[in-house]
Parts: C-alpha cells; sequence; structure tokens
C-alpha cells in the first residue's frame, strides 16, 4: 500500500492499476496477451475434438452424411444468426466502455447475456429431442446418445452403419456440448462484469476486463462458426 | 495497444458479412459439388472467423504480440490435424482405406 500512495499523483484510493504494473498501458497490454494466450490453449483444448472429427469423417463419409441429414439445418442457422448478433452487442459492448458510456456498457452485456441464453434455450430443445426418448420420454423420434439405446433406425441407415452413426452422435454431444459449456461458463462472468460497470468500475481509460470477456465470447462464436457447418451441413441438403 | 476506436458502424458491417458468409454456406451446401462442399464450407467459415479475429476482437489495431500468439495457435492446431492425418492416411491397415 505504501508504494502506491508513494506513486505521484495516486489518489487515496488506489484505482485499478495494480501495484506490479508501471502504468494502466502496461496492465492492460499485459492482460490482453494473457486472454490470447488462454484462447490459443483452448483452439488446441478444441482442436483434439476437430482433428478427431476429420479422422472419423474421411473414414465414414456416409455415416457422417447421415446422421447430418436428420439435424435440422434450420435450427443450426437459427442459432448461428442469434450468435452472431450476440457478438455484435459484446462488440458495441466494448465500444460503449472504450467511449466510458457505463449504462449503455450494461445495455449492450445484457442483450449479449439474453441472445446467449437464446442459444443455449434452442440447444436444449435439441438435446431433448435426442436425449429424452432414451428414457422412454418426450416427443422425439427416437434415442440418438450413442450408447445401447441409440435407434439407427431414425437416420434410415443400413444395420451395420449403425455403430458409424453413433460415432458421429459421440462428436455431436462432445463438440456442442463443449462449446454450450462454455457459454455456460460465460453467461454468469458477463454478468459479473455488466454489475461492475454498472457500479462505474470502467472508464474510457480502464475497462480491461470488458474487452477480455469479450475476447472470450467471439472465440467461443468462432467455434460454433465452424461446427454450424461441420455438423449441421454434411451431404446435400 | 494503444485505444483504436473503430465506428460502430464497422461493427455493423461485419455483422451483416457474417450473416451473408452464413446465408451462403446454407445455399452451397445444398449443391453438390463433390469435394468441393467441404472446401467451400471451410472456406467461408475462415472467412468468416478472420472478420471476427480481425474486428470484433481488434487483432487488426493490437501489437504484433498479439499476431505471434494468434499465429501460433494456427501452427500448432494445423500441426496436430495434418500430423495425425500423416499417419492415420498413410497406414497399409488404414481405418481410412487409404
Amino acid at each position: 500500500m505504501s508504494e502506491v500512495s508513494s506513486r505521484p499523483g495516486a489518489a487515496a484510493s488506489p484505482g485499478p492499476l495494480q501495484h506490479h504494473f508501471a502504468d494502466l498501458k502496461q496492465q492492460k497490454a499485459a492482460a490482453s496477451l494473457g486472454m490470447w494466450v488462454f484462447i490459443a490453449q483452448e483452439v488446441l483444448f478444441f482442436g483434439g475434438l476437430f482433428a478427431t472429427y476429420t479422422v472419423y469423417r474421411m473414414t465414414y463419409p456416409e455415416a457422417f452424411s447421415a446422421g447430418s441429414q436428420h439435424l435440422s439445418w434450420k435450427i443450426g442457422f437459427f442459432n448461428t444468426l442469434v450468435l452472431i448478433a450476440s457478438s455484435l452487442t459484446m462488440a458495441m459492448g466494448v465500444h460503449s466502455a472504450a467511449l466510458g458510456r457505463a449504462k449503455r456498457i450494461v445495455a449492450w452485456l445484457l442483450a449479449t447475456i439474453f441472445l446467449g441464453s437464446l442459444f443455449l434455450g434452442v440447444k436444449y430443445f435439441e438435446y431433448e429431442e435426442k436425449i429424452a426418448p432414451c428414457f422412454g420420454l418426450g416427443a422425439g423420434p427416437g434415442c440418438l446418445v450413442p450408447g445401447e439405446r441409440f435407434d439407427a433406425s431414425v437416420l434410415h441407415v443400413a444395420v451395420d452403419m449403425a455403430p458409424q452413426t453413433q460415432i458421429f452422435y459421440s462428436l455431436y454431444f462432445a463438440m456442442t456440448g463443449l462449446h454450450a459449456l462454455h457459454m455456460i461458463i460465460g453467461i454468469p462472468i458477463i454478468l459479473w462484469i455488466a454489475h461492475a460497470a454498472w457500479r462505474g468500475r470502467y472508464s474510457a481509460e480502464w475497462h480491461t476486463p470488458v474487452e477480455i470477456v469479450g475476447l472470450y465470447w467471439h472465440f467461443v462464436d468462432i467455434i460454433w462458426i465452424f461446427l454450424f457447418p461441420l455438423l449441421y451441413l454434411i451431404g446435400t441438403h | 495497444m494503444s485505444d483504436h476506436i473503430v465506428s460502430w458502424k464497422v461493427y455493423v458491417a461485419v455483422f451483416l458479412a457474417l450473416g451473408v458468409l452464413t446465408v451462403l454456406t446454407v445455399v452451397a451446401a445444398s449443391y453438390d459439388f463433390g469435394r468441393l462442399n467441404l472446401i467451400l464450407a471451410l472456406g467461408i467459415a475462415i472467412t468468416k472467423a478472420t472478420l471476427v479475429v480481425l474486428y470484433f476482437m481488434h487483432a487488426r489495431y493490437a501489437g504484433g504480440l498479439t499476431g505471434i500468439v494468434i499465429a501460433a495457435a494456427a501452427a500448432f492446431f494445423f500441426i496436430l490435424v495434418f500430423l495425425t492425418l500423416s499417419d492415420y492416411t498413410t497406414r497399409s491397415w488404414s481405418l481410412t482405406g487409404y
């Protein structure tokens, strides 16, 4: 604390500058770089699934096509638009932060949370239709969770192709599930940042947390940009 | 790393471009171009991702260090996929039948 107060021009309140940084510019550069390195790690985290997907799609192209045909491209298309719209509202939130308009940050972040929740809500019904029939519930056409109860007849494929379509649905649930998990983690963080913005914690000079949560959200959007054509649009629709 | 404030119109333009490219990827999937379908789908997705990285994530206005991290992420992802495929596609008992 003595270091903070001994710095020339430092007020009684320590402000956003942490004592181990020389100035806010350096603090911001370090924080942004850290987030980019985290995102690079995330690329490889999802990368393992994308590599697995590539190998199995090359191996079983017909089964992947059959599995994909059953997914509703209209729902995937709608959710893609919802997610890119949420990226726009997030970008506008960061923009408002750079201009120092706290109330607008809150409004844009809440819009982002709304759109993210809408995406997850749609995803819930997509999952429900595939999972509920495994337990004799719901009105879905059949169980599509890989395992003993997997119902390949829904996909209109030959019996010997059934295990291969299970691989497609394993990857479908793993990839969209990991993506959805990232959104489920992201939404409370955005809410937290919105709350801090509401309390006037950010200014034109210091709003790095808003920028960093923005980087995370846009990254999650990018993953979906690849998942949509790779899962929903295989084979002629 | 100085703050580069872009007009909000840039964000709206990027959003509209992303929307148009999403429609394009659905339209492209409705035709049978053979192997070209996958190339088109990935080409459009990479274009959309690049727009998001450059404009929404401000990579275009960030320092060179950010560029190095992005290039490193792309390079390591390439190594991951390329080496995996170079293995799977060259085995005599290959799953892929090549």
